[in-house]
């Protein structure tokens, strides 16, 4: 009989282990850790969002959907993203996904055939390039800097030759950086698009949690709405992860070819999470607003701390996250994060697992409570100064 | 007005933590904090800083009650009055007037239930405006001033994820 690792398909084969599972493991086994790794807020979901989902069960609200998702959602999610400038229309234009995610996977594979080029700019969150690569796409990585705050670039998108790609992800308010992009800075970015013709997947979902200013989608510049696919969710504002709820807004035409993949693929997105997500819209603003600003207290705070520790941390706008270097000595973000972890009890992820630029860089997640907030920095400082 | 309203909310959550540590979270520098505290102080705005004791952990004898009081008020004396005679004794921790059927809402705090009922009958119901006390005594406190006395939701995300 054949080896089960033959059976499996090169792509499987081909898909590397993602790179903070090591950093998982070693959290996992020890006690004491006071994590700033995490990916998703620390708050439960506002209890009218989950009174919501408990009711929708009650009353037996237990079968599919539409594929498109729920017609009310799509018309109350086509009445919230007014507040960003963005008018689609909920019959065609709107497709309730599984998760942001399901949304980023089935763009790619609507849009992207083997041999296509994707730009991805990095660092950036890991799942871009592996949904390239299962639609048969090429990554063509667009390294962003720390001296330009991680922002991308007219001049990134050309050094790296994204004028040849057909398509080009962009996420801001950035995972891991917490890097946002004003409007004058996604210009130079549109123009890049328009000039060679790019499509643009645009990741939104850190769009509620900017601490500066509002949040500018691509997608309202000149020339971009039918060129840009525009994908948000109630993960990280609502803190809805686990519901895994997203959806996706963009020309007819794509939301029609996302919507023949998710048909076969998912059929609908879960529907408890969609009632959930119904009453989030309709009634979470203020929890909404009160968490965004717990996690801009802590934000300060973070970046204050980080400086004050002599790791220089620009100011992060936006998401949860803030992106330290490594302190003077430790170049090596990875040697550093594990020697910080065992020694010291805190975990934070490698800039490096979020690809080329990220390194000699820190994700640090500011998802945890003040006092945790405070331990981690307490023990960051006595591993530095050690 | 906003920073000042920032400040108490974060006072309000930990009181006890370090200037710099709330100057960090407000995006402002432990001086200007320093300002605001003595503002807010001397407004009378910020009265006092407590510790939210949950007694039955504190291993310690201790007994409250919420004392509802109905008043009679004539024309020399007003609840004004009435409430500094209250608020005088050290048993009393809180006090308000309140409305609905009866008048003052009044906590009284003790190391035992004899020492709680003798403090209502002896100094409470004997003046003479009060007409009069229903005592109930607390039997378990779940929550205080915000802070939930359980042992509280383990946080179960993931240690580390993308």
């Amino acid at each position: 009989m054949t080896e089960l690792t033959d059976r499996l398909s090169q792509r499987a084969r081909d898909t590397p282990p993602s790179g903070i599972r090591r950093f998982f493991e070693l959290a996992e086994e020890m006690d004491d850790i006071v994590s700033l790794g995490v990916g998703e807020p620390d708050f439960s979901a506002p209890w009218a969002a989950r009174a919501a989902a408990i009711d929708s069960l009650e009353r037996g609200r237990t079968s599919y959907t539409s594929n498109r998702g729920r017609r009310d959602l799509r018309e109350r999610i086509a009445s919230h993203v007014t507040r960003y400038d963005l008018s689609y229309d909920p019959d065609e234009e709107i497709l309730v996904t599984t998760g942001a995610s399901e949304a980023v996977d089935l763009a790619m594979r609507a849009l992207v055939d083997p041999g296509d080029a994707v730009a991805v700019p990095q660092p950036s969150y890991i799942s871009y390039g592996p949904t390239v690569s299962f639609s048969g796409g090429d990554v063509l990585p667009v390294e962003t800097h720390a001296e330009n705050d991680f922002v991308l670039t007219y001049d990134d998108l050309e050094r790296a030759g994204a004028a040849d790609a057909e398509a080009l992800v962009l996420c801001y308010p950035n995972n891991p950086t917490g890097a946002v992009m004003t409007r004058g800075e996604l210009a130079e970015v549109a123009e890049f698009a328009r000039e060679h013709d790019l499509f643009v997947l645009s990741d939104e979902i850190y769009a509620a949690l900017r601490y500066e200013d509002e949040h500018v989608s691509i997608a309202t510049l000149p020339g971009m709405r039918e060129r840009t696919v525009v994908f948000n969710g109630f993960s990280k504002a609502y803190a809805m992860t686990g519901l895994r709820l997203g959806y996706a807004l963009g020309p007819a035409e794509v939301i029609d070819a996302m919507n023949r993949i998710h048909q076969y693929t998912m059929l609908s997105s879960p529907t408890t999470a969609q009632f959930a997500a119904l009453e989030a819209l309709e009634s979470c603003d203020g929890a909404v607003e009160e968490m965004r600003r717990e996690f801009d207290r802590r934000r300060q705070f973070v970046i204050s701390r980080f400086n004050e520790i002599g790791m220089d941390c620009f100011e992060a706008k936006g998401a949860f996250y803030v992106f330290p270097k490594c302190p003077p000595g430790w170049g090596d973000d990875e040697a550093f994060a594990e020697a910080l972890i065992r020694e010291k009890r805190v975990a934070l992820v490698p800039g490096r697992v979020f690809g080329s630029g990220g390194e000699g860089h820190l994700r640090v997640s500011y998802a945890s409570g003040m006092n945790d907030l405070k331990t981690a920095l307490d023990r960051i400082e006595s591993f530095v100064e050690g | 007005m906003e920073a000042k309203r920032e400040l108490l909310d974060l006072l309000l959550s930990d009181a006890r933590q370090s200037t710099e540590d709330i100057a960090r979270q407000l995006g402002t520098d432990a001086a200007t904090v320093e300002n605001l505290i003595d503002e807010l102080e001397s407004e009378g705005a910020i009265r006092g800083y407590q510790a939210v004791v949950d007694w039955d952990r504190a291993d310690e004898d201790h007994v409250r009650a919420e004392v509802e009081l109905n008043v009679e008020l004539d024309r020399e004396t007003g609840y004004e009055e009435i409430a500094r005679r209250i608020a005088k004794f050290p048993e009393v921790s809180s006090l308000r007037l309140i409305s609905g059927s009866y008048d003052f809402a009044v906590d009284v705090e003790g190391e035992s239930m004899h020492d709680v009922s003798k403090f209502v009958s002896e100094q409470i119901a004997p003046i003479p405006e009060v007409t009069q006390t229903v005592t109930h005594f607390v039997m378990t406190t779940y929550k205080e001033r915000g802070v939930y006395f359980g042992d509280g939701d383990d946080d179960d995300r993931l240690a580390v994820s993308p």
